[in-house]
């Protein structure tokens, strides 16, 4: 049994940092966009923060995710550099992909992080062909696929899972079901109750759990890594979670209520972690105060540096095709 | 059905030949395969029946037996998952080859392809490499009507980030896919599926063909062919009955159709001044409408002393009677007639 999340002062303070850390890296995200200061499309996961911290909080180092183009939870839960990110949203030249990929195609291999997607379920297959290289190269990783519900409707879903079930493979199908797939609703785009129930189709075990509660989600996931890790195949997790922004930012929220919406934000995952470890009294009022402070600076400090960043310049567009092969065996 | 070609001019590129030693495409195909698994760990390949059935068109054979079946993987029916999975493999280290079992059928795994593959290089700011080779025959001549005899060069050609190759000849066949599988990032080969059972020589030992890197067939002082794919030994065959009517003719191959050597392609066409461009696609916003481009956007369109011409496949798909199919593409006879009018009224 894997301990909890919110058991010890050390584990419950990273974890609860992490999350104020998305969710403050988001807000600052959706004011710079508000005031104009930051230029493409973004996707913010406000609402979602314990799926993508209790996962990759039941990672090793070494291990790897896919993510999303709403991934910037997964990325800095999997231990991405802020002010990197930063830079990336801002078109700096400092930024993961020196400005060429924007917040849809942020990877960090170094931590694990082998991309953000811009296609839904593009990063599904992918994740199950990592895992299968991992494998073949005789090294216990595991990798996680972080997708969302629309995203178990595209075909690449269902090969990649099958592919994953029929080798397998060290791999976590982690759909983050936050009801909507941009505005279309859970209800309408299934007619199954939850979408763990595909898992049965494919011969692996499908869960659905409380998204919004990190420290179920962290268990959950825990075993499924454990049971991939071990040789006893993929595992279908469902974190039933909920976006409290639109889509991207031109959504004007016509195809849900402000009460869904308010409902929803009572079920805030930070303060209801906060609340859970404080009733534990691992951690103190002041203590809990200190996290949200720290991460606030943090993310202003991110701010500050990748605004400072120069941007890129035209001259300087990598060309893979003219790159020569770099090994000749 | 057994043609020996001649092997290409490759001033400065490639090894010279040793020995007379004549194989198949196919085999050629097969042995970059089987040198580049037994030289790399990392290499292995994924696909549909290409373990103990041998690949649809015999062209795995007995790499299962050799190599075992966690390197040569059969796959599920599942092109989109097949190619997304070598695009994963390739991200952890590996370096997969994708057979496709017909290139139709890429139709199902384009946003791997397109989205994926092929734009993680740069869309990453160079963080990350792609090390993957998709091959897949393309091609028309076998009966199997217009879902499985499309070439779809032209597509791969378009996207930036993938390097495409179509090799004409056995030595190339093995010569490029090694080149392919050493490549840092995705390379389409789209071998064509006439030209499987076709022999040529491969000397001993043959190795690396560099990618980017166009061969001249058939060096002549009346006409320009410029061809791809089949199309190639087409062209070298009406090229030897126009010279029994004393019209001597070039016959270039570019190989590689991403990145583009235009260079020879453009010094030929300055030197006879004359350029028919043949290609087995339709000719609508193909291959060869970007070769006649750059014909004219260079200082070889001062030295034509006709209209650049192409010939290409109608703009249809491949129908199934195979009237019709031969018909649909340019043959033997429709190159001659080309040349020949291309002189004639110049």
């Amino acid at each position: 049994m894997t301990s909890r999340l919110g058991d010890d002062a050390a584990t419950a303070t990273s974890t609860l940092e992490t999350m104020w850390l998305i969710r403050r890296f988001e807000e600052a995200v959706d004011d710079l966009f508000a005031r104009g200061l930051m230029h493409g499309t973004m996707h913010l996961s406000i609402g979602q923060e314990a799926s993508a911290t209790g996962t990759c909080f039941a990672l090793r180092d070494d291990d790897a995710i896919t993510s999303t183009h709403r991934g910037h939870g997964h990325c800095i839960a999997k231990g991405a550099d802020l002010e990197r990110m930063m830079a990336e949203l801002l078109a700096k030249e400092t930024g993961y992909c020196r400005g060429r990929g924007g917040s849809m195609h942020i990877a960090d291999v170094a931590t694990g992080n082998l991309g953000a997607n811009g296609i839904v379920a593009g990063g599904i297959p992918i994740a199950a062909g990592a895992a299968l290289g991992y494998r073949m190269q005789g090294l216990d990783r595991v990798v996680v696929s972080f997708f969302g519900d629309g995203a178990a409707n595209e075909g690449a879903f269902h090969e990649a899972v099958n592919l994953a079930a029929i080798w397998k493979l060290p791999v976590v199908f982690l759909c983050e079901n936050n009801k909507y797939g941009m505005s279309f609703s859970t209800e309408k785009s299934f007619a199954i109750e939850n979408i763990s129930e595909r898992a049965l189709g494919y011969g692996i075990p499908g869960v659905t759990v409380d998204g919004n509660d990190v420290e179920v989600v962290h268990a959950t996931v825990s075993e499924a890594v454990d049971r991939a890790r071990s040789g006893g195949g993929p595992t279908l997790v469902e974190a039933v979670t909920y976006r409290w922004k639109g889509h991207s930012k031109s959504d004007k929220n016509l195809y849900r209520t402000k009460e869904e919406i308010a409902q929803w934000r009572e079920r805030d995952p930070i303060l209801r972690f906060e609340a859970v470890v404080l009733e534990r009294g691992v951690l103190d009022q002041a203590a809990v105060e200190e996290i949200r402070a720290r991460a606030t600076a943090d993310i202003r400090t991110a701010v500050r540096a990748a605004n400072a960043a120069p941007t890129p310049a035209p001259t300087t567009f990598s060309k893979p095709s003219s790159r020569p092969p770099e090994r000749q065996p | 059905m057994t043609t020996t070609y001649p092997s290409p001019d490759l001033t400065g590129t490639a090894p010279t030949a040793t020995t007379d030693r004549v194989i198949t495409y196919a085999e050629a195909v097969r042995e970059a395969l089987a040198e580049a698994m037994a030289a790399d760990d990392r290499v292995f390949m994924l696909g549909e029946d290409i373990g103990v059935y041998g690949g649809a068109f015999g062209v795995t054979g007995d790499l299962y037996h050799r190599f075992g079946a966690e390197r040569v993987r059969d796959t599920p029916i599942s092109e989109l998952g097949i190619v997304g999975a070598a695009v994963g493999a390739a991200l952890a280290g590996m370096r997969p080859v994708v057979e496709i079992q017909f290139s139709d059928f890429t139709c199902q795994a384009m946003d791997q392809i397109v989205n994926q593959a092929a734009k993680i290089h740069f869309m990453l700011g160079g963080a990350a490499e792609v090390p993957m080779v998709l091959r897949a025959p393309l091609g028309s001549g076998t009966g199997a009507a217009a879902q499985h005899s499309q070439s779809l060069e032209a597509w791969f050609a378009h996207v930036p980030g993938l390097k495409v190759v179509m090799p004409a000849t056995a030595e190339d066949a093995k010569g490029l896919l090694l080149s392919a599988i050493d490549d840092p990032n995705p390379v389409i080969v789209l071998e064509h599926k006439l030209l499987y059972r076709t022999s040529g020589p491969v000397p001993e030992g043959a190795g690396r063909i560099p990618l980017g890197k166009t061969a001249v067939r058939r060096r002549g002082r009346d006409v320009t062919i410029v061809a791809t794919g089949v199309m190639v030994s087409r062209s070298l065959e009406a090229a030897e009955q126009l010279a029994a009517d004393g019209i001597d003719v070039s016959v270039i191959d570019p190989r590689t159709l991403s990145p583009l050597d235009d260079a020879p392609i453009l010094e030929d066409i300055s030197r006879t001044g004359r350029a028919l461009l043949v290609q087995e696609a339709p000719g609508h916003v193909g291959f060869m409408a970007e070769v006649a481009s750059r014909v004219v956007e260079s200082s070889a369109v001062y030295r034509l002393l006709a209209p650049v011409r192409r010939l290409s496949g109608l703009d249809i798909p491949i129908p199934y009677a195979p009237q019709l199919e031969s018909a649909a593409v340019p043959q033997v006879d429709a190159i001659i007639d080309a040349a020949r009018s291309l002189v004639k009224d110049s």
